[in-house]
């Protein structure tokens, strides 16, 4: 629990700070005898175990084989009894003082330890969250740039379609242009020999017209005014010869 | 016992043998450059072991300070000497 504290303390110090460098550079030399592992290892869950909160559990384990389970025990009651026989331990106004600051840590640890280790926890939790969310947000968008990539690749294959498509509209486009061209060639030569053809009809017309003008007038103009009574009187008499001839046959 | 044959120098402290101790102690490094390594090792491995895990317990820092009073005790054991209840043990 105040070593979960401790922990969050050491990190931030061994980041910053001069002495937190020289002490990750010397570790890292001393990792360097065996290979680096690359998704690093997780934390392991617990520490070593403590009895008591004072010994460590190897002792307990490395005497158990020759003296069972009171073995530490015994060792420790004789212990203290020969530091205080032999007065290695003097008992004075300190030892007061560490006894009762002693069963005071000692009441603390043991009512409010808990609480105080979960909500130590619960800072952790929340860290490690954030760097979790961080990294599968990383994670997510990283698929996502695979998944447009081959999107794209796939995109890449229809190009030769569309090319195929443009080139077919401007084949298309050539062949509507050349036509059109052709039909004004056309129609442009055959407006001009229209042109030419009825140039050729107004000459002869012109000419026709003229000439019978020409001859009309002439014609009269040569006809004297004698002649012309006579030939009023002529056609009289044929006339009346024609009127008794049918008159004739009109009876008959 | 042993699979293969380690000279002693190279073992770690704590397979050393209480017989082989001096000789394990004389053979290390002990230039100042090989004492530092050899403190800030002792460092990390009790850091590793009871400080940078998950769920420390009360252990790995109460073990830290048992030893910081054991060690002033005995640094000031000279002056404490004097307020002794006994003359001769």
């Amino acid at each position: 629990m105040l070593s979960r504290l401790v922990f969050l303390s050491a990190n931030s110090l061994r980041s910053s700070g001069l002495i937190g460098a020289g002490l990750v550079q010397a570790s890292r030399s001393l990792q360097t005898s065996s290979q680096r592992l690359a998704p690093v290892p997780p934390l392991p869950e617990h520490g070593g175990k403590v009895r008591h909160g004072l010994i460590p559990e190897e002792l307990f384990e490395f005497l158990y084989p020759k003296t069972g389970v009171t073995g530490p025990y015994m060792l420790g009651t004789g212990l203290i009894v020969y530091l205080l026989s032999k007065e290695l331990y003097v008992i004075n106004h300190e030892t007061i003082y560490a006894i009762c600051i002693g069963t005071i840590i000692v009441y603390g640890v043991k009512k409010y330890g808990a609480t105080v280790a979960a909500f130590i926890d619960s800072i952790n939790e929340e860290k490690v969250a954030k760097a979790q969310v961080a990294k599968d947000s990383h994670i997510s968008f990283l698929t996502e740039a695979i998944e447009n990539e081959k999107k794209e690749q796939w995109r890449v294959e229809g190009r030769g379609m569309l090319f195929d498509a443009k080139r077919n509209n401007v084949a298309m486009l050539l062949e509507t242009n050349y036509r059109e061209r052709q039909h004004m060639v056309t129609n442009e030569v055959k407006r001009r020999l229209d042109y030419q053809i009825a140039l050729q009809h107004l000459n002869r017309r012109l000419q026709q017209e003229h000439m019978i003008n020409w001859v009309e007038k002439n014609v009269i103009s040569s006809i004297t005014p004698q002649q012309e009574k006579e030939s009023i009187a002529k056609c009289i008499a044929d006339l009346k010869v024609l009127a008794k001839t049918t008159q004739a046959k009109a009876a008959a | 016992m042993a699979d293969k044959a380690v000279p002693v120098v190279e073992k770690s402290l704590a397979d050393v043998k209480l017989k082989e101790l001096p000789r394990w102690l004389a053979g290390r490094d002990l230039t100042p450059n090989g004492l530092v390594r050899g403190v800030t090792g002792g460092y990390d491995w009790y850091y590793k072991k009871y400080i940078n895990v998950k769920k420390g317990g009360i252990g790995g820092i109460s073990m830290f300070l048992f030893g910081y009073v054991v060690i002033s005790y005995v640094w000031s054991f000279d002056h404490i000497k004097h307020d002794r209840w006994r003359k001769y043990h």
